[in-house]
């Protein structure tokens, strides 16, 4: 099913992008065609290196202009390569020619077509699949999606890294090429430019810098000319910005044509076109300067490879694109980050507060018990009222309530009504956890919402559990010992539980690999663990016992986490791609693929209807969870996420980097005007952000790995002591 | 991260994936592989490739002959890059691991990702070093395996089984207030305490105000301007002139634990002073009270009080956390005079005084490597120092036989090259006014005493000099000419220091480490390297008080402890407090003379009294009251076996 649906999905996207590419080579098509003399000369030029080459690129410039219906322009350059090449040449322009007679074919060239198809099967999800079936499936599933298991897996791509289509193909598209030794002269021709132009164009033409580097070192090494592609390598290298030093180590380590495939950063290049966000008179520019000199090298590579998001306004300045870029495949595009989003929570269910406990309450705990009842009620009337910016409430299905589930609520509203205002003149307490003795490493921990469970993954690939609290963890039963208990007895919870198991902490044994994520559920019975072998188990916490191995993640399974509201849960791992899963399915309901490098930590927004995910591609991605479809593509980090975190309110979202800042977003709203050049979607900290730094606590050898407020406001850290 | 260590690791596995031109796949036993790695040193030349010899010498392990040139270099293009593309998988596995370190583990998992066979039995070890070995015209790196003699690990012990994770909670902040405890690192780290000594305008506190230097007090008032504009600035925590109750309290208790009767509380105090993080607080007081302390008891003669004074003196330099530079003017003059002060306690010819000098005199020379700088010239000044009274009781036969051995035993800890400067010369000298006194006419026995003290620490500390500088033969007239009446003496310490020499020049492969200064270090030994997995012995945590952290039980602490808010602040003691100080002493000995006590409870009593000032004055309660004959605990211990505790 899945794989048909993936079928038409691609047909359909493969159609939009042709038309796409039809309507972006405007620009070029006046290019080529005002200055048909010029593409000549380039072919002149480059006719002594060698007619195999020549060939190609003549080939090439033909098919683009058949493509683009400029059938003057082919026949001009036809009779200009006629002149050099006229024999070789004939049979392909004669092939060529039947397909441009009608509309663009998809047989048009074997290899290109489906270096295109490939591409776009990767590409998918970048542009949202916007085909009706896709979204009425996704409509209508998840209604019924834990009863249904078939359309239950919306796969909205094929997944992305390992199993690319084929190699070959996708690198095919390098092919095209000119003169190795012109490169060099090419990109400092168009540096030359760059540096020349007027200061506000500046910065924002600087961009195209780092792609064009990328694809024409690419280029030459696919060509075989690795002495050039280490020299270009070598003299450009030091240009470009510091943050992509990392790329460039890797790029810097491929020499070789054999060495791109399987690469997989190769690939994302290769896959995924680059974004650059261009006003438009700074493009104008770029683009007369490339037709003036004729550089048709790198108005190829940004034909291909690079897609150029132009808008109408002031060109943007340094500091404006430095906020966003540095992600692996440039910015969102524009129209990427226009779906709305329904950031509001959900409302809480009205559940009668037991009144004569409040007073209780209220009573032992003089002093305020006045300023406790408004406080009360506004809060009561502030969940009553429906946040217009709230899904619906039954946009995704939620479980039900349980009895336990309202009487946790009860106890959160009550915690809630002692809950320390915090702020720079009252800073939270912090209570660190050391875990002694973790010599073989730990990876990952979580607190339960009440701060009455710490649950450690190690990479012994053990996870164990600790009750904070003085109530010991204790196991259900035996089957056998349970059908002794008198089943009508009140206290029957209580007796089915083994007192003799009771002890502080349990080990729960099943992982084979180093567990990277670990997740309470919110009702504090199950735990879900991810792991290096690629599963996710789910644990309970009444037995303590192993329920289910989730597989689908074949390579390592970095985070994971449960929605707010139980029941689904969220993964993410090295396969770059985000799985939705229910507890009781061991298949998972979405998959949501786009991401280029591995994902690295998973979070769910406090509406349970979004699912946001940070990845090693240096972009932030939030996800639907009821379509499937990718929301918002978030750029401005300069190296890998690997932690986020919503607000309570689900309106902002942070975000925190290897590049040692926390970027914070607000980005739910409607951030696409006209005038984006003003909107980067993170909110700027003032320069001097240490002012808004409160206090810094060092422990004395313990790296923090986790962090959580608790109800009462009392922040809680944890780490392995690391003498 | 040891790209070493890395590299070799993966040389196993990389036969696999060599695609030679001979279209042969090298299947591989693990065997001893070499290589010599510098790759990926600098991060930014990434172009760096293994040299062709590498595969050359790997192919000759597994019995490849005559591999072409060009092969070889086509080989290590491809080992290159495979290496570099699973160690960048390897680092994702570290980070995600939270670590900063690359294990062998990471390896194994990247290779996973790739399908590749990870490689077995390189679990457990930490660093794999490389050795380094030439043979055959070239050098070559190898990975050193030893057998295993397996009757050897069945003999051995086991090891302790290690501990089981546990989880402890401390409070990392109340309030935003760090609380000192040991579970937290020291409130203020040295560095700290070193930019807040040395540039007081940059971080002026207002309790420095009363110091009264113009400069700092611009400082201040311009700090204190700054901080009305920015209502939001975060003044720095006053450290120098205030203690919270709690850390008066300590104050208290150290101080009285230190200089009173029981020896156990006194280690415990000096344990904390030496290993506390949190004590720069206190640091001045503590120097005064040492200074107080010892001028007090000098003039006493209380040998006891003085041992334990400087005790303190040097758990205060053992405590890594404190910056004592800035209180060295006060602890200087008290250990100088402890060294070289004519007389330190009441019977001269009974008591063991000149432990006291040999130790304060190891202190000095500690306190010379330690802080003198270009500066400060600690060490010159000190030298000088030495050498004046020592040029003085050259001249001056008068001068006491005390003063000159403190004197001699200062410049000596100073080094070989201050000894073969400074006291060489004026053996002779020396040597004719110990005959003086040994042959002479029968003087005091003090003298006598203070003679022989001086001749065997001259003996004891020249002769290994003279050892190393002076060659051989050890002729004895020679030697008479040389040194004199010293001269045969030294001779045959001069023979013995040689033989001790040779001897240990056998036993080549230990290494012998002269630690003049046993200090408290906390050694925490290793056994079972080789084959069985060395790092199976649980290693004990090493800081003393995290062993008591080890309760099963988790819990939340169960009570915030209320951050100290109350300050007192607390009066310089200044010149008037410390001559009041002086005068309660004065007052405290007439009354115990009267009363006939002894002098090391007198000596008690009078730093309990002083303390009580310092308190007193601390807490701003004037008037003393001297209850303190009532709490004068008599001191059983000897002045004599408590410096030979000190030297034991």
């Amino acid at each position: 099913m899945a794989a048909v649906q993936d079928g038409q999905l691609n047909l359909e996207v493969e159609k939009d992008i042709k038309t796409e590419i039809t309507n972006d080579g405007s620009g070029n098509i006046n290019a080529n065609s005002s200055s048909p003399g010029s593409t000549s000369s380039g072919g002149k030029s480059k006719s002594p290196a060698g007619s195999g080459e020549d060939q190609q690129t003549l080939l090439a410039v033909l098919q683009f202009l058949k493509r683009n219906k400029l059938t003057e322009s082919v026949d001009i350059l036809r009779r200009e390569a006629g002149l050099s090449a006229d024999a070789d040449d004939s049979p392909v322009s004669e092939s060529a020619g039947a397909g441009s007679g009608g509309v663009p074919s998809v047989g048009a060239d074997g290899g290109d077509a489906n270096s295109l198809l490939s591409r776009v099967s990767i590409a998918t999800p970048v542009a949202p699949p916007d085909c009706g079936l896709d979204s009425h499936g996704g409509l209508a599933t998840p209604i019924y999606f834990h009863s249904s298991n078939n359309c239950a897996c919306t796969v909205v791509a094929a997944s992305g890294g390992e199993d690319q289509p084929d190699v070959n193909v996708v690198l095919s598209a390098y092919s095209q090429q000119g003169d190795p030794v012109l490169y060099p002269l090419y990109y400092n021709g168009l540096k030359k430019f760059i540096e020349s132009v007027l200061d506000c164009h500046r910065a924002e033409l600087s961009q195209v810098f780092y792609p064009l580097f990328v694809h024409m070192y690419l280029e030459l090494v696919y060509n075989n000319h690795e002495n050039e592609a280490k020299q270009f390598f070598e003299k450009f290298s030091g240009d470009q910005e510091c943050y992509y030093e990392e790329d460039l180590r890797i790029l810097s380590s491929m020499s070789k044509k054999e060495h791109m495939k399987g690469n997989e950063t190769m690939l994302d290049f290769r896959t995924s076109k680059f974004v650059l966000r261009i006003s438009r008179d700074s493009y104008q520019l770029l683009k007369r300067h490339l037709q003036e000199r004729q550089n048709n090298q790198i108005w190829n590579i940004i034909q291909e490879h690079l897609y150029i998001d132009i808008f109408d306004g002031m060109p943007r300045s340094k500091s404006q694109i430095d906020a966003m870029s540095g992600s692996l495949a440039g910015e969102g595009k524009r129209d990427a980050n226009k779906a709305k989003v329904f950031y509001g929570l959900l409302k809480e269910p009205e559940i009668e507060v037991p009144l004569d406990d409040e007073d209780e309450e209220a009573e032992n705990e003089e002093g305020k018990p006045k300023k406790k009842k408004p406080k009360k009620d506004s809060m009561g009337s502030k969940s009553k009222k429906q946040d217009p910016n709230a899904p619906q409430q039954t946009r995704i299905p939620l479980p039900e309530l349980k009895d336990s589930d309202k009487l946790d609520k009860i106890m959160n509203m009550k915690e809630a009504t002692k809950k320390i205002r915090l702020g720079p003149d009252n800073l939270p307490s912090i209570c660190f956890y050391s875990f002694l003795n973790a010599y073989q490493g730990l990876t990952a921990v979580d607190f339960t919402d009440d701060s009455s469970l710490i649950a450690g993954g190690f990479a012994d690939s053990t996870v164990r559990v600790w009750s904070v609290t003085p109530k010991k963890l204790r196991r259900v039963k035996s089957a056998a010992d349970l059908s002794n208990i008198d089943k009508e007895s009140d206290d029957v919870l209580e007796r089915i539980m083994d007192e003799k198991t009771a002890s502080e902490s349990k080990i729960l044994y099943g992982h084979s690999g180093p567990v990277y994520g670990i997740s309470f559920s919110p009702d504090r019975n199950y735990l879900l663990s991810s792991s290096e072998d690629g599963t996710v188990r789910l644990w309970s916490l009444q037995t303590f016992t192993c329920l289910v191995g989730y597989k689908g993640h074949n390579y390592p399974v970095w985070d994971t986490q449960f929605s707010p509201y139980g029941y689904y849960f969220i993964s993410g791992g090295h396969d770059r791609v985000a799985r939705l899963w229910a507890t009781d399915h061991y298949q998972p309901l979405r998959m949501f693929a786009g991401h280029l490098a591995d994902i690295t930590c998973t979070l769910f927004h406090p509406n349970s209807n979004y699912v946001a995910t940070g990845s090693a591609d240096r972009t932030i991605r939030l996800w639907d969870v009821l379509t499937g479809n990718c929301v918002r593509i978030l750029t401005g980090h300069k190296g890998p996420i690997h932690s986020l975190a919503f607000s309570p309110n689900g309106k902002f979202m942070a975000s925190g980097a290897t590049d040692g800042r926390v970027l914070l977003w607000d980005a739910f709203d409607d951030v696409e005007l006209d005038d984006f050049t003003a909107a980067t979607g993170h909110i700027h900290l003032p320069e001097n952000s240490q002012e808004l730094l409160l206090g810094t606590y060092m422990t004395k050898s313990t790296p923090v790995i986790h962090l959580h407020f608790t109800r009462r406001n009392l922040l809680l850290a944890a780490g392995a002591y690391n003498p | 991260m040891s790209y070493r260590s890395l590299a070799f690791e993966l040389f196993p596995f990389l036969p696999p994936l060599f695609v030679s031109e001979e279209q042969r796949l090298l299947h591989v036993r693990y065997e001893r592989y070499t290589s010599t790695m510098a790759e990926e040193r600098r991060p930014k030349q990434c172009t760096v490739v293994l040299p062709t010899e590498s595969m050359k010498a790997m192919a000759e392990s597994i019995g490849v002959g005559q591999l072409q040139e060009e092969s070889c270099a086509a080989l290590s293009e491809e080992v290159s890059y495979r290496i570099k593309e699973i160690a960048q998988d390897a680092l994702k596995f570290m980070h995600h691991g939270k670590r900063c370190k690359l294990t062998t583990s990471d390896i194994d998992h990247a290779l996973k990702l790739k399908n590749v066979e990870p490689l077995y039995g390189f679990q457990s070890q930490e660093f794999i070093p490389f050795r380094f070995a030439s043979g055959g015209g070239r050098e070559l790196h190898f990975y050193e395996e030893k057998e295993v003699d397996l009757s050897d690990i069945i003999n051995t012990p086991l090891p302790r089984v290690p501990l089981d994770v546990s989880l402890k909670a401390h409070w990392l902040s109340i309030e935003g207030v760090q609380p000192a405890i040991p579970e937290n690192p020291p409130p203020a780290p040295k560095e700290q305490q070193k930019t807040e000594s040395t540039e007081p305008l940059k971080a002026v506190k207002p309790g420095q105000e009363e110091e009264g230097s113009i400069q700092k007090g611009q400082g201040a008032t311009s700090a204190e301007a700054k901080g009305k504009k920015d209502g939001l600035m975060r003044m720095k925590p006053r450290s120098t002139h205030e203690l919270s109750v709690e850390q008066q309290l300590y104050y208290k208790e150290i101080t009285e634990a230190c200089v009173g009767s029981c020896e156990a509380k006194r280690a415990e105090a000096l344990q904390s002073i030496a290993t506390d993080p949190g004590l720069y607080q206190m640091l001045p007081r503590f120097s005064t009270f040492i200074s107080e302390g010892v001028r007090v008891n000098v003039v006493q003669n209380n040998l006891a009080l003085l041992i334990y004074l400087m005790r303190m003196v040097k758990a205060l330099m053992d405590n890594p956390t404190l910056y004592l530079e800035k209180y060295l003017h006060e602890l200087i003059p008290a250990v100088v005079t402890c060294i070289v002060s004519k007389q330190l306690c009441l019977r001269p010819d009974v008591d063991n005084h000149w432990a006291l000098r040999d130790f304060a005199a190891r202190l000095m020379a500690q306190s010379c490597k330690t802080f003198s700088t270009t500066t400060n010239n600690i060490q010159s000044r000190i030298t000088k120092t030495f050498t004046k009274v020592y040029n003085k009781c050259w001249l001056d036969d008068k001068t006491q036989w005390t003063t000159r051995y403190g004197c001699i035993a200062g410049l000596s800890e100073l080094g070989p090259d201050v000894i073969k400067t400074l006291i060489l010369p004026r053996l002779t000298v020396e040597g004719a006014r110990i005959k003086a006194v040994s042959d002479g006419p029968v003087v005091s026995n003090i003298d006598k005493i203070g003679a022989d003290h001086v001749q065997s620490l001259l003996l004891k500390h020249c002769a290994s000099v003279i050892a190393k500088a002076r060659p051989l033969p050890d002729n004895v007239e020679q030697y008479r000419a040389d040194y004199g009446y010293l001269g045969p003496m030294l001779c045959s310490h001069v023979v013995k220091a040689r033989a001790q020499a040779a001897l240990q020049a056998q036993q080549v492969n230990r290494t012998t480490l002269t630690i003049t200064q046993p200090r408290p270090t906390l050694t925490v030994s290793q056994s079972g390297i080789g084959g069985s997995g060395g790092s199976r012995t649980a290693s004990i945590i090493k800081v003393p008080s995290s062993l008591t952290l080890m309760s099963t039980r988790p819990g939340t602490p169960t009570q915030l402890s209320p951050p100290a808010t109350k300050y007192i602040v607390m009066a310089t003691s200044s010149g008037s407090s410390s001559t009041q100080q002086v005068l309660w002493m004065a007052s405290i000995c007439k009354i115990s003379r009267t009363l006939k006590l002894s002098s090391s409870a007198v000596a008690n009593s009078a730093v309990d009294m002083m303390k009580l000032a310092l308190m007193r004055t601390a807490t701003g309660k004037g008037d003393p009251e001297l209850p303190l004959l009532q709490r004068i605990s008599s001191l059983e211990l000897p002045a004599s076996e408590i410096a030979a505790q000190i030297n034991a």
